[in-house]
């Protein structure tokens, strides 16, 4: 999603939301530095988190699709960032609670940060959603482009089971509830329909089964790391 | 050298965005430790996941103590409780001010978007001002406009 994000950098419609955007790309990667830091440290092999960023292949990304597809126009951004948000809002309320302190710290940090995310796109989607008839069609054509790919964040990959069994993570079932009935008051407010739900079954998170749009990504992101291998800031 | 002196040194260490206020008046420093003669361990909150100034703060502090003689300095990373903008004293919300930076304000609640309107002008203190966008010139900034002065600024959000 930070990565993503950051392809708005410079050419987003105003300087508003270009700032806007920036930051919150920035929260994105500061978040996956703070995961990534913990896996460090109780990962198997030794390893350094620009390993685990940056030189992974695709198969070896466990992100959900909806992260992964292209930003297109602003519309198609904020409705990926408006079904991410809140989904991350309520999983990171939930994990602020977890058992493992080192989890519910990082998650307190980022729940204050996604607040914002949430809002952002939520306030975005009502004004283009119940704007001029363009907007509204541009708004509503986005959310049927991406809306299939958000129900893998509630669909349980093996690791989600095992987590959820150790008491680390919520249940998706609860998740989706709540996502659900506020993703559905929202559309509701911006005169959106929610889209029908269609192919749901994809695999990223579960199998590192990705869209094909997920190589090209990477291949932007790695470059450095893979063209200067240890390369430090 | 004593706890006093650690903490007079990480005094001159400058938030690189805010550029009057230490490291210890954002809170970001939670404690020292001597852990032995010439040891040092320094609890630190970083602010935002995403700050890119938390890098370079910490490089400074290494070099700082470094250069006044301390030759172990452990930084150790305190995320919880996450930082909080409640914890500025009003010395630090003064010189916020001075650097034309609008304070954290009282109405404006926590995690709520910055208020549309009324953020006092750090220039000339009118309350006649607008939110031009929550998201300002780095992650804890929102940017204003005041209609009395007419002069856009920093607001520092409540976090």
């Amino acid at each position: 999603m930070g990565q993503r994000l950051c392809e708005w950098t410079g050419v987003a419609p105003e300087l508003e939301i270009d700032l806007a955007l920036c930051n919150i790309a920035l929260d994105h990667l500061g978040q996956a530095n703070a995961w990534y830091e913990y896996l460090v440290e109780i990962y198997p092999q030794p390893t350094d988190v620009d390993q685990l960023a940056f030189c992974r292949d695709e198969h070896q990304y466990y992100n959900i699709t909806l992260v992964e597809l292209p930003n297109g126009d602003f519309a198609q951004t904020i409705a990926k960032m408006a079904l991410f948000s809140i989904f991350n809002y309520y999983l990171h309320d939930a994990l602020r609670q977890c058992s493992d302190a080192r989890i519910a710290a990082i998650a307190a940090r980022s729940y204050k940060e996604i607040q914002y995310h949430r809002r952002y796109a939520s306030n975005w989607l009502l004004r283009l959603g119940d704007g001029t008839d363009i907007s509204h069609k541009r708004m509503q054509k986005a959310l049927d482009i991406v809306w299939d790919h958000a129900f893998e964040a509630f669909t349980p990959s093996p690791a989600d089971r095992i987590m959820h069994q150790q008491g680390i993570a919520p249940d998706l079932e609860q998740i989706k509830a709540l996502w659900e009935d506020e993703v559905h008051q929202l559309l509701h407010k911006a005169t959106l329909s929610i889209p029908d739900t269609g192919f749901t079954g994809y695999r990223a998170k579960s199998d590192g089964v990705h869209t094909e749009h997920m190589g090209y990504l990477l291949a932007e992101m790695q470059y450095m790391q893979r063209r200067y291998p240890n390369l430090q800031w | 050298m004593t706890k006093e002196e650690i903490l007079d040194i990480l005094q001159q260490i400058k938030d690189p965005e805010i550029p009057n206020l230490s490291v210890i008046e954002l809170g970001m420093i939670r404690d020292v430790e001597l852990s032995a003669p010439n040891a040092v361990i320094v609890r630190f909150t970083p602010t935002y996941s995403g700050c890119p100034a938390t890098t370079l703060i910490k490089m400074e502090i290494l070099q700082r103590l470094k250069e006044a003689g301390v030759e172990h300095i452990e930084i150790v990373e305190q995320l919880s409780p996450p930082w909080t903008t409640e914890s500025f004293s009003p010395h630090a919300l003064e010189k916020l001010r001075q650097a034309g930076i609008a304070p954290p304000h009282p109405h404006h609640k926590r995690g709520e978007d910055p208020p549309a309107l009324g953020i006092p002008c750090p220039y000339c203190e009118s309350t006649d001002t607008k939110l031009l966008s929550a998201f300002g010139t780095t992650a804890c900034k929102a940017l204003y406009q005041c209609n009395s002065c007419g002069q856009p600024f920093d607001y520092f959000k409540c976090h």
